[in-house]
């Protein structure tokens, strides 16, 4: 891991009550690198992505976004380190009270007190580099197909042009050649901008496609990273057991959780 | 179990919440309302609050003055006291009925319906996406809410007030056979300035319990569709129970004479 990371976690560590999520993960991301973080459910994928957005508090440890440590950071400092953020969230997260195009323009409007007709016109040109015409700019989310609002939610994530990008589950809920087209679209964006991504998905064909690097989490630490091409022959039983999806192996699921 | 450790975890989580609600009004008011604010947003919610429980608030009051032009006729008639109908109706509407009614009337509509939509944009992550948008969600939902009630709820008041003594009067004239003009008369001889301002101080109180409770349990909600009907439950309960217990508190210490 080099010291001039992008992203850099060290030794990160979050309790619910007795229930410890984050156990000593260290993980770094390069600038301009796509990191595909994978893992089971409940193994502490999405409050890893919180706490670095600061929508949780680590317990412990440090998180260094270009060399700024971020952790505690509240009021303006951190709005601050958010503007350089965007996120695609799991089920898209748009507002419903809002159209689409205000949806995508939220970021320039509150944020950066942009013009309204000046975003407008981002708005447009955003959802046309995620596929969608003209026609949807003035519909509402409710009225919008699962891969639509994964589309808008996108075209929201990028709308500021952020230097990082947060993916949480960008497939889950969608079907196969819905969940490739949106793999395809997250892969052309991030090129574009040449972001510095996270995405975490328990997607395997997902993860192959959009990542340059792979780690692995279980149970709060990361037990395994490397580039997605030696993934395929890690070496480690348990990130074998998890890309091949087999019920027997090292990872025993609780089952009164499964 | 232990006795006493349950009622100490009970009074722990008592004081818990009463901690928890006291840092989230902090929060609502010290960046909530310090400037820019979010115009839009309190227009579109005073319209929400107050235009839209209009037909509910009216028809309570209505109801409330009616009935209690014939409960005083019915008391009054005891000890020949029947021409006490108007003034009294005017005083217990002004006074006490119309803020605490309309307050209850609107916690029900208000603070259910605060409490569902941010219930389900927590739920659904849309509270952690402003965040992620650079906006400050107590500035952006919380505050334009509380700001829109305390401001809707007295005029609400102000109409109730009028329809509930037309209530009374309609009922005094046309079943109980008083004169119209001696009504009125009594009705604007008796009645203080001090008696609305009193109902609406209390009514603008009411607004704030209102949309706080509602943007305090919607705000919290966890646990998808079940968590938002639960957190829907407690703004209603918890805003109606203090409603009732501020507006004992504001009579005794602030207006009786």
């Amino acid at each position: 891991m080099s010291e001039d990371a992008h992203i850099a976690l060290k030794d990160l560590h979050k309790s619910f009550g007795p229930k410890r999520v984050l156990n000593g993960l260290n993980v770094s991301v390069d600038k301009g690198h796509s990191l595909v973080v994978i893992g089971g459910s409940g193994t502490g994928k999405s409050v890893m992505l919180k706490c670095i957005l600061g929508l949780l508090q680590p317990d412990a440890g440090s998180i260094k976004i270009g060399g700024q440590e971020v952790v505690g950071l509240t009021g303006p400092a951190r709005d601050a380190v958010l503007s350089r953020f965007g996120m695609l969230f799991q089920g898209a997260a748009l507002f419903d009270s809002l159209n689409v195009w205000q949806n995508v323009a939220f970021a320039l409007i509150q944020g950066k007190k942009m013009a309204k007709a000046e975003a407008y016109n981002i708005a447009r040109s955003k959802l046309e580099q995620v596929g969608l015409g003209p026609e949807v700019a003035n519909l509402f989310p409710s009225e919008l197909s699962g891969g639509m609002q994964k589309r808008v939610g996108l075209a929201r994530a990028i709308a500021a042009e952020p230097e990082i990008i947060f993916f949480d589950e960008p497939t889950t809920g969608l079907d196969p050649i819905m969940a490739d087209i949106i793999n395809d679209l997250i892969v052309s964006c991030v090129r574009q901008l040449g972001a510095t991504t996270i995405t975490i998905t328990h997607d395997m064909s997902s993860a192959r496609k959009i990542a340059d690097d792979i780690a692995m989490i279980y149970q709060g630490e990361i037990i395994w990273q490397g580039t997605a091409e030696e993934i395929e022959d890690s070496g480690n039983a348990h990130v074998n057991q998890f890309i091949n999806g087999l019920a027997d192996g090292p990872i025993q699921m609780d089952q009164s959780t499964a | 179990m232990n006795p006493l450790a349950q009622i100490g975890m009970v009074v722990r989580a008592l004081f818990e919440e009463v901690g928890k609600l006291t840092v989230f009004t902090k929060n609502a008011l010290f960046p909530g309302l310090v400037p820019p604010t979010y115009v839009r947003q309190i227009l579109q919610q005073m319209l929400r609050i107050g235009y839209n429980s209009l037909p509910v608030v009216g028809l309570t009051a209505f109801f409330t003055g009616g009935v209690l032009a014939l409960q005083i006729y019915i008391g009054g008639s005891r000890y020949n006291a029947e021409s006490l109908v108007a003034s009294i109706v005017a005083l217990g509407i002004t006074r006490e009925l119309g803020p605490v009614l309309a307050g209850l009337m609107v916690a029900g509509r208000v603070s259910a319906a605060i409490a569902a939509e941010l219930g389900t944009m927590r739920v659904t992550e849309q509270i952690d996406a402003l965040i992620t948008l650079s906006t400050n969600p107590y500035k952006y939902l919380v505050a334009p809410r509380l700001i829109a009630a305390v401001l809707t709820l007295p005029l609400l008041v102000m109409i109730a007030d009028t329809i509930g003594i037309m209530g009374g009067y309609i009922v005094g004239t046309r079943s109980l056979g008083f004169n119209s003009g001696v009504y009125i008369k009594n009705t604007v001889d008796f009645l203080e300035f001090g008696d609305v301002f009193s109902g609406l101080v209390k009514s603008a109180v009411f607004g704030f319990i209102i949309a706080l409770m509602g943007c305090y349990h919607g705000f919290n909600s966890r646990g998808g569709a079940q968590g938002v009907g639960r957190a829907t439950t407690n703004a209603v309960v918890s805003a109606s129970i203090l409603i009732l217990a501020a507006n004992y508190v504001l009579t005794s210490l602030l207006f009786t004479e």
